[in-house]
């Protein structure tokens, strides 16, 4: 039986080591965290549908467990990936017949972007810290109020040269508009605002949830970035932007400003660029062979790339692509072993 | 508000043997700042300091202002370097931020465009025969300040405290834009959360107030200011700094730049007779000092002999709130006791419009 090594237990290796299963490998998923699921473990509601994160990840950990031929390894980080072997921190080389990297990707650190204060004031949070209050069922400001006016700042660490992220994280947008529903739902009188440079609805049913956002539950858009936010005496926030429809600055102040976090490329992709001889593209993630007809395959022959590894992609993207890279192994396999057995 | 964030934001500062280049606007509004910068640091910090009478403007204001080319101003630049070099020194304190920001500005651009470099040097040995080493430590003097903050608190004579009620003085500070809005690292904390002044006052028994204009330019912003017709956008950001800042109730606003000393200070008269308007506790103006009046004030200076006179809005509430002894009569009285003149009273001011001072005609 052939071998596969899918590092990273996020969404997309979790489905991509189902489907190599099911396509009849040996499968060893190899997690950094305690625990798979990535990601998502720390997040609420998916768009556009609002179903709950968890429902997907357990059924994900449901089909996982389920196949005999899958061993998890937790606790456990990948320092160089050869499509023969995969080295771990701890020294151990594991053999395998093929990789699959299926990394995913760091969140943007929001303490970088100084000007928005967070790490500084206490009613600055992220997009990520919003989903896990969400979990929580603890969404309130420091002082345990409910917030009266809340800003959501698109593209933070995304879009932005500054801070050498110049790709667009691509599901910052509709996250931005799914959590300003949840949190006029939360809060129905709160006036709640998103500042967003562009609003990019890619995918089936976003556009619609765009368009509820505002006729059902009056959430303002404002095009413009936010320059600044500073404290005030009542111990609210004081931003600064430029409402570029109008052409005018802007000042209000909020309980609470939300930042909606990019996506970057994982500092592993580097060492992996090192180690194992693939190649990065500019924003720092993985480059496949071909944007279209090789895109979850390195280049590197017997390693495949599956979810965020080589972009921002949505949880929907990323279970694809955990298919299609499956799909590619198990092909791969097939015909090295069909070349292996005419010799 | 977790104010940590500061300390990711260091720079080397020199900690002897100085190069001190002086201000254009310092040495014209605050002549005694600049006079208490070279006594704290030559005398009270025992510290070596060269104040070179040969060095010139560095031409900052002209070359923000368009009117000098940045191949002028590399030169003039060059040629404080090469005076530097000449009296056997490498560590370049600047009294300006404007200054600051340009030497900042002109290192980084050699190192990126090294035939600028190359050019200036050319340009300088022409005109002048000079030629110069670039500083190994350049800071603004109040990163020297700062650097020694320690010490200064070693010797205070007087805490930034309030003498009837023993509780901290809330200090607004203003670290100027040129400090490190065009190159963060270039200041201490950067210029989100700037600790430079925030580090002194906290140092010497003040309390910082964060106030939301706190990073708002003070309104010189050179053309704001120097071309005429522009001056209502220069008193409209002041007018936006002291109207965010005067519901936290400030003691005193200490400045980074002789620009913004000199703003913050003037423009409250001004607000003052366009508006009617004043921000201090008392009525009249909030005073306005630069960083080496508030080291001197902690060390037990004169505050005339700080040159304190010279501000718009009066200090003696303040003095009297720190329990500094003074002479009321002695203020307007210059070096010998000369009579240096009195600016007419104007609402921003609260001392008497009576006071007798010992003129000697």
């Amino acid at each position: 039986m052939k071998h596969i090594i899918v590092v990273g237990g996020g969404i997309a290796g979790m489905q991509c080591a189902v489907e190599a299963a099911r396509g009849g490998a040996a499968v060893t998923l190899i997690e950094k965290e305690g625990d798979t699921g990535g990601k998502l473990r720390n997040w609420h509601k998916l768009f556009p549908t609002f179903t709950p994160a968890d429902e997907v990840l357990s059924a994900l950990r449901h089909r996982l467990a389920r196949e005999e031929n899958i061993t998890v390894k937790t606790d456990c980080e990948v320092t160089a990936v050869t499509p023969r072997k995969v080295a771990t921190a701890s020294g151990e080389e594991l053999a395998c017949d093929a990789v699959v990297l299926a990394t995913g990707f760091a969140l943007f650190d929001a303490r970088v972007k100084e000007e928005y204060g967070y790490g500084i004031y206490d009613n600055v949070i992220t997009s990520a810290d919003l989903e896990r209050m969400f979990n929580d069922g603890a969404v309130k400001l420091k002082s345990g109020g409910a917030p009266r006016r809340i800003a959501i700042l698109h593209c933070v660490g995304s879009r932005d040269e500054k801070v050498c992220q110049r790709h667009c994280s691509k599901v910052c947008c509709v996250t931005g508009v799914k959590q300003a529903i949840e949190l006029k739902k939360l809060f129905p009188s709160a006036d709640v605002f998103n500042f967003y440079m562009d609003i990019r609805m890619f995918g089936p049913g976003y556009e619609e949830m765009y368009r509820e956002a505002q006729e059902k539950y009056n959430i303002h858009f404002v095009r413009g970035r936010i320059s600044e936010v500073s404290p005030t005496i009542d111990e609210r926030l004081q931003i600064k932007a430029e409402d570029t429809l109008t052409g005018r600055p802007l000042k209000i102040g909020v309980d609470m400003l939300v930042l909606l976090i990019g996506m970057k490329a994982d500092a592993m992709n580097a060492s992996l660029e090192e180690a194992s001889g693939l190649r990065r593209q500019p924003s720092g993630f993985m480059q496949p062979r071909d944007s279209f007809l090789g895109n979850v395959e390195s280049g590197a022959e017997g390693i495949f790339y599956a979810g965020a590894v080589t972009a921002p992609k949505s949880v929907g993207e990323s279970l694809n692509e955990g298919t299609a890279a499956a799909r590619a192994a198990l092909e791969w396999l097939g015909a090295t072993h069909k070349i292996d057995s005419q010799r | 508000m977790k104010r940590s964030s500061w300390t990711e934001y260091q720079k080397e500062i020199a900690d002897n043997d100085y190069y001190y280049a002086r201000s254009c606007i310092r040495q014209n509004f605050f002549p005694g700042s600049e006079k208490a910068f070279l006594n704290i640091v030559g005398k009270d910090l025992e510290r070596n300091i060269f104040d070179d009478p040969a060095h010139t403007s560095c031409t900052g204001i002209g070359y923000h202002s368009d009117i000098v080319p940045l191949e002028t101003i590399m030169t003039v630049v060059a040629r404080q370097f090469a005076l530097m070099t000449e009296a056997g020194y490498e560590n370049f304190t600047s009294s300006c931020i404007t200054s600051f920001g340009i030497y900042t500005e002109l290192l980084a651009t050699w190192e990126e465009f090294p035939e600028t470099e190359e050019k200036t040097r050319e340009n300088l040995y022409k005109a002048t025969g000079r030629e110069f080493r670039k500083p190994k430590n350049l800071a603004h003097t109040s990163d020297v300040i700062f650097h020694h903050r320690e010490e200064i608190a070693s010797k205070a004579r007087r805490k930034l405290v309030n003498a009837y009620t023993g509780e901290p003085l809330r200090v607004v500070e203003h670290i100027g834009c040129h400090y490190a809005k065009i190159f963060p690292k270039s200041g201490i904390g950067g210029s989100e959360f700037p600790y430079v002044l925030a580090g002194m006052v906290e140092s010497w028994g003040g309390q910082l107030v964060d106030y939301p204009e706190r990073r708002h330019c003070c309104g010189f912003g050179f053309r704001n200011y120097l071309v005429q017709a522009n001056r209502g956008y220069s008193v409209a950001n002041s007018h936006k700094k002291l109207e965010s800042m005067a519901p936290y109730k400030p003691d005193f606003i200490v400045c980074n730049c002789p620009g913004c000393s000199m703003f913050l200070d003037k423009w409250q008269y001004t607000i003052a007779e366009m508006e009617g308007q004043t921000y201090g506790r008392n009525g009249c103006g909030i005073p306005v000092l630069t960083y080496e009046e508030m080291a001197g004030l902690v060390l037990g200076y004169d505050p005339w002999e700080l040159g304190m006179q010279m501000h718009q809005v009066d200090v003696e509430p303040l003095l009297d709130k720190m329990g500094v002894e003074y002479d009321p009569s002695a203020k307007y009285l210059g070096r010998n006791g000369k009579y240096i003149g009195k600016p007419e009273r104007a609402i921003v001011n609260s001392c008497s419009g009576d006071t007798l001072y010992k003129i000697k005609r």
